[in-house]
């Protein structure tokens, strides 16, 4: 166990080290960074999948360590506090672990080529160290504070990846756009933790799932809230975060437009793991979600996988349509994790990972070869990713072709696909839930049905485009070539990582296979019974109303374990069969109609655009949400902002100056009467002095016998002055 | 402990350095620089062997002997003064954990400082001269422990900085000076009557005799108060207003919403090197005011005041954030970033309990050397390009690599990037604030997402996109600035990935100091009510 540790320590390091070697020497390797970055990266897969095996086949318990990073001292009213951090390795982080570690040594081999005499080729491998550092930061720590550092970190390796090209403007906005709708998120979730750490003194997971466990105090409220409806906030606000990082409404906004970023990128970030991290988190806190939490977040992911599919339907860009199929599958993957079909939300994780990889480096090899093309002709007007320029592709380039249909049919469901088993137990689940919850989660299995059908058919309309008709350019065509090798190979990989048996013996038994009965299983929930979910009338659990105890602690029961999970799972199993046909008749209707849509009668699509105007247009512009919240937040902010501006420089400054200026006033006013009535009364007083002085100047003539004549004077005025009164 | 005065050898340095270079010619200009470069490295030198010797262990706030490096001479003895009584001025220099932070950035933000002083173009000897003078000012109001002896040290800084910027500023400098030099007077004139009203209600036995003396922790102890006194201990209106003058005198060198508008032209103005020191350290005198003298002789006053205080806290975070967002000037923008900045430190310390206090600390430090790196930057390009206008560049990453990579460590540092010591403080803050004002701490998180907007709304404007052709001739960051810059990124890296040697420094005071507030606070209070 110590052994496994120190090497997760040592993965942490690898690509932090790959980063930091790079960063420093970018002039001296220039075009030879890849080979830094893509041997260390071997390294830690090697390890991530030792580790991965060794957990998996034989340490059952979770691997827990700890230090102390930061100590507050003898805290008033708590006693010693100090900050920890550690590592945790479970089931799920062993697996993450070799999920981001394959993926991002993938994606180092295929960026060899496809970045190829890139003016930032050196720092762009730095980057992508820093991201694979992040990104398993945040699957190994061990608590939630550790988890929001690399979780910023992600955000920012992020932002530099995306803004790669930050000569032309949409990677400099769209990089920017990332961050702080990310940061919207994470202030949310930043609450959460404030709430938690607050009241449990720990961002330990599993200290803050005991003390949950062991009973709610009467502190624990959120602005006045009861503490059960706190722990409901907590859940909530929490994953606000995973709403930003996992790109879900309202927060997905930021996700198509991060495709400005190389496409090598967008597989690793905003495919496979970046985006993954939220689901992750809500993996993470899984246990302390109530009832009404994971209410919440199976509405938010359902309605995202809707409103996301909608609009890839329309979408031409061949990586807008990727981007858009990326936030529905997590939407999906939220929703599973809302209904409580953890395992199943979890799966769909890892075989997502690998075909929505697939599918985003077979893009990035087709638009490296019109890239190539559009440059041997010359043309740089045309899109090289506009995919009403592309068709027929699959004959000159048969692999990538070839490997994204293979991912294409698991992204839509196909038996013998993973993506076939994970989407289906997410199907069962929301099915299961739904009939059990009620109420507005009915809507989940519809919404779930639907969007399976609707990415069969925008994938396979991407296909269809792409790689099948008739070339739409034949001049852009003729100089199309398949990829190098380093680019094809990484598509193999991951189109066979797309098949079933990596998951299971059984194709159509998924829950009965090794990754989702053994490997990921559903943690048990602490919340107290009376907010986990209730699941309507003929499976109310009996509760009784929580007894406050002396010491202010509210005396709660722990759900019966497995109570709520059996229920459900019972459930899962009983609609899982129907569910498996609907959902393959759902897969092959979607990709039915676009067969006759794109390949037989093309000409019928522009009919029914023009047909559904209205729904067109919301589909096309993304359904208003982008220039909503430009009015409604950057313009109303930038203009709140020119007016605190104006207040301050006009009102505050201008009391200031005002008060300034009247004591300048005041003290002119002041030296006027100080010259002329005070000076002047002084003036005057000496003038008369003066004139009673010239006056008696007269009389002191300097002789003596004048003098004497004066005084003999006075002498006798005096005397009659005395006289007088006697 | 040492063998040696520490403290008056950091206050006083910079004097022996004034004195030599009184005697340098005024033409050896490299000579002028040198002496203060080597005056300040010293200093940073001294302060760590104070940071060695400091023993984190010991708590001071109100305990005379938990004090370290302790100075204490008798300076001004004048008995029977009429009415004045008898009067005790001691050279009283001691630090703990509340003020060695601020050592250590005094003596750092002085050296750095100093570094950046070479682009001055004139009147080099005055400009020193004023510097050191400066320096002497700002390490003396961290050292004293005596209240006379704090208030000559504030007022000592006050006239070089009005000259600094008066004579080596910008096309605005008079009025930024004289703004900047009114306002400070106008808050020491409260701070001085209050200083004299405390004056009178202390009064401690020395020798069998009754002394009135300016020792603040005199002050702090009720049982020095003389019955009857302006601001004796029980439940006495006049206490209100001794806190509310200390706190105004402090509050606008913060500074507090609505006395912040001397700082955006007071900082436009200065020269870089000034900048750096105004941002870098005298800001923090407010908060270390507050901290060590607001809270400490009126503890309950502050409890029963922090709830306004947390008020203006958030509205410096939201509204300086605002404000900055909407400049089209780089260093006013940061100024008002600082503004927003410090609006932290006051949340923290409204939180009046371990985590707020020490993440307003924290922040005092950690604002000091991030804004120290954004005004350097400032600098850097405005040397060159003689415009900090944001948009009139672009693309200046191209152009300057190197000045780009310190510059995108800077701005993430500022915006709280995790990793960085800014987000260690802020996060103290938060999570501080939140067990006290959950609601207002709600509020301030929209600082974190402002921040982040104006930050890399900056960056974008200023280094990506294309470099007009006005700007071809720009040359990247030389060696000089880097040896300012790189420190202060390498301590903020450092700090972020592992802030306990600075936690630990200040941990034991500052529990020490929220046990002293909240136990004095509701105690005389009590007293108050049952006067009453």
């Amino acid at each position: 166990m110590d052994q496994l540790l120190s090497l997760s320590l040592i993965i942490l390091g690898l690509p932090l080290l790959s980063f930091v070697i790079i960063i420093f020497n970018q002039k001296r390797l220039q075009q030879k960074a890849h080979l830094i970055g893509i041997p260390i990266l071997g390294i830690a897969l090697a390890l991530a999948i030792y580790i991965c095996y060794s957990k998996l086949s034989g340490i059952p318990a979770t691997i827990n360590w700890s230090t102390k990073w930061i100590s507050f001292g003898n805290v008033p009213g708590v006693g010693e506090w100090n900050l920890m951090t550690g590592i945790m390795i479970d089931n799920l982080t062993a697996i993450m672990l070799v999920v981001v570690t394959l993926i991002s040594f993938l994606v180092h081999l295929f960026s060899s080529k496809y970045m190829e005499g890139d003016i930032r080729y050196a720092r762009y491998f730095a980057y992508l160290g820093i991201f694979t550092f992040s990104m398993l930061g945040i699957v190994i720590g061990n608590n939630l504070f550790a988890l929001y550092i690399f979780w910023e970190l992600v955000g920012f390796s992020s932002y530099a990846l995306i803004s790669h090209w930050y000569e032309k403007p949409g990677p400099q906005l769209a990089s920017k756009k990332a961050f702080i709708v990310n940061r919207v998120g994470d202030v949310g979730m930043w609450t959460g933790l404030m709430l938690v750490f607050g009241t449990f003194h720990t961002f330990n997971f599993t200290d803050i799932f005991a003390a949950i466990q062991h009973g709610l105090p009467q502190s624990f409220s959120l602005l006045g809230m009861s503490p059960e409806a706190t722990l409901t906030a907590a859940g909530v606000l929490i994953f606000c975060g995973a709403v930003g990082k996992s790109a879900q409404f309202p927060l997905h906004v930021w996700l198509p437009d991060a495709m400005e970023g190389p496409t090598p990128v967008s597989a690793l970030i905003h495919a496979a793991t970046m985006v993954a991290a939220g689901v992750y988190l809500v993996c993470r806190i899984f246990p302390m979600l109530t009832g009404d939490a994971m209410l919440v977040i199976a509405m938010v992911g359902g309605f995202t996988s809707f409103l996301a599919a909608t609009i890839a339907l329309t979408a031409n860009d061949i990586k807008k349509v990727l981007a858009y199929s990326t936030v529905s599958q997590l939407g999906y993957m939220i929703m599973a994790l809302g209904v409580g079909a953890f395992s199943a939300g979890f799966f769909h994780l890892t075989t997502h990972a690998m075909f929505k990889a697939c599918l985003f480096l077979g893009s990035g090899s087709v638009i490296h070869a019109m890239h190539h093309s559009l440059h041997h002709l010359h043309d740089h007007h045309t899109d090289p990713q506009d995919m009403r320029n592309m068709g027929g592709l699959l004959k000159k380039m048969p692999i990538t072709g070839y490997t994204f249909i293979i991912a294409t049919l698991a992204i839509s469901g196909i038996p013998l696909m993973s993506g076939f088993m994970s989407k289906d137990e997410i199907l069962a689940g929301a099915t299961a839930y739904s009939s059990l919850q009620g109420g507005i989660a009915s809507v989940l299995p519809w919404i779930g049905f639907g969007v399976a059908m609707m990415t069969a058919f925008y994938m396979w309309r991407q296909v269809f485009m792409t790689f099948f008709g008739k070339p739409k350019k034949p001049e852009i065509y003729e100089h199309i070539h398949e990829s190098p090798k380093a680019m094809i190979i990484p598509l193999v990989i991951l189109a066979g990582l797309s098949f079933w048996i990596w998951y299971g013996a059984n194709p159509i038994d998924p829950a009965g296979g090794w990754f989702m009965k053994n490997w990921a299983k559903t943690p048990a929930q602490i919340v107290p019974v009376a907010t986990a979910a209730h699941f309507g009338e003929s499976h109310k659990v009996e509760t009784e109303a929580p007894k406050v105890e002396a010491n202010g602690a509210v005396e709660t029961h722990a759900a019966e374990p497995m109570e709520h999970q059996e229920i459900l799972e019972h459930k899962t199993h009983e609609v899982a069969g129907t569910g498996m046909l609907i959902s393959i008749f759902m897969a092959i209707t979607g990709i039915a109609l676009a067969w006759f849509l794109y390949m037989k009668n093309t000409a019928l699509p522009d009919k029914i655009a023009k047909t559904f105007a209205p729904l067109y247009r919301l589909s096309v512009n993304k359904w208003y949400i982008d220039e909503f919240y430009e009015f409604a937040f950057v313009g109303s902010f930038m203009l709140f902002a020119r007016m605190c501006a104006w207040f301050d420089t006009n009102i505050i400054d201008g009391i200031v100056n005002t008060v300034g200026k009247s004591t300048v006033v005041v003290s002119k006013i002041g030296g006027w009467f100080d010259k002329y009535i005070v000076d002047g009364i002084v003036n005057l007083t000496a003038g008369i002095t003066q004139i009673i002085g010239m006056g008696f100047r007269s009389v002191q003539t300097g002789k003596i016998q004048t003098y004497l004549a004066w005084t003999l004077a006075g002498v006798v005025i005096v005397f009659a002055i005395i006289a007088w009164k006697l | 402990m040492l063998g040696f005065p520490i403290l008056s050898i950091l206050t006083l340095l910079p004097i022996a350095g004034m004195i030599i270079t009184a005697f340098v010619p005024k033409t050896n200009v490299k000579m002028i620089r040198g002496i203060t470069v080597g005056v300040t490295a010293l200093q940073v030198i001294f302060a760590i062997v104070l940071w060695a010797n400091f023993n984190g262990s010991m708590a001071g706030i109100n305990d005379p002997k938990g004090f370290q490096f302790v100075e204490k001479h008798e300076w001004i003895r004048i008995s029977g003064l009429g009415v004045f009584g008898n009067v005790a001025i001691d050279y009283f220099m001691g630090i703990d954990g509340l003020s060695v932070l601020m050592v250590l950035l005094t003596a750092l933000i002085s050296f750095v400082g100093a570094i950046a002083s070479f682009s001055i173009e004139k009147q080099h000897k005055g400009y020193f001269l004023m510097y050191l003078l400066l320096v002497t000012g700002m390490m003396g109001v961290f050292c004293a422990l005596d209240f006379f002896l704090f208030y000559v040290f504030w007022e000592l800084m006050l006239l070089p900085m009005y000259f600094l910027i008066g004579i080596w500023g910008g096309p605005r400098r008079e009025y930024a000076a004289i703004k900047f030099f009114i306002y400070t007077l106008f808050g020491s004139v409260f701070m001085l009557l209050v200083m004299i009203g405390l004056y009178f209600t202390t009064q401690v036995q020395i020798g069998g005799v009754s002394w009135h003396t300016f020792s603040i922790l005199d002050m702090m102890n009720p049982a020095n108060h003389v019955t009857g006194s302006i601001f004796a201990t029980i439940g006495n209106t006049w206490r209100y207003v001794g806190y509310l003058g200390l706190f105004l005198g402090f509050a606008i060198k913060i500074p507090m919403f609505p006395f912040h508008t001397w700082l955006p032209d007071a900082h436009v103005e200065a020269p870089t090197a000034i900048s750096v020191i105004l941002a870098g350290v005298l800001l923090k005198m407010g908060t270390y005011g507050i901290l060590r003298i607001c809270y400490g002789i009126f503890p309950e006053i502050a409890v029963a005041t922090s709830q306004y205080m947390v008020i203006f806290g958030v509205i410096n975070i939201v509204y300086g954030a605002f404000c900055a967002m909407a400049q089209k000037d780089l260093k006013k923008l940061i100024a008002y970033s600082s503004i927003s900045h410090m609006g932290y430190v006051m949340l923290g310390m409204a939180a009046l309990n371990s985590q707020g206090m020490m993440g307003a600390i924290f922040q005092m430090f950690n604002h000091g050397t991030i804004t120290a790196m954004l005004f350097l930057s400032v600098g850097v390009l405005y040397d060159r390009a003689h415009t900090r206008g944001l948009n009139e560049f672009g693309g200046l990453a191209n152009k300057m690599p190197k000045y780009f990579a310190l510059v995108v460590i800077c701005y993430f540092a500022s915006l709280g990037l995790p990793g960085m010591s800014g987000f260690i403080s802020e996060a103290f803050v938060f999570l501080g604030a939140f067990q006290t004002f959950q609601f207002w701490t709600i509020v301030s998180t929209l600082g974190i997402i402002l921040t982040a907007a104006y930050m890399l709304w900056a960056l974008q404007r200023m280094f990506l996109g294309t470099l007009p052709e006005r700007w071809n001739n720009l040359t990247d960051i030389n060696g000089r600035e880097l040896v300012a810059l790189v420190p202060l990124a390498a301590i903020v890296i450092f700090l972020g990935i592992y802030p306990a040697p600075i936690i630990n420094l200040m941990s034991t005071s500052v529990n020490q100091l929220v046990t002293f507030v909240n136990a004095a606070g509701p105690k005389v209070m009590q007293a108050a009510s049952i006067v009453r």
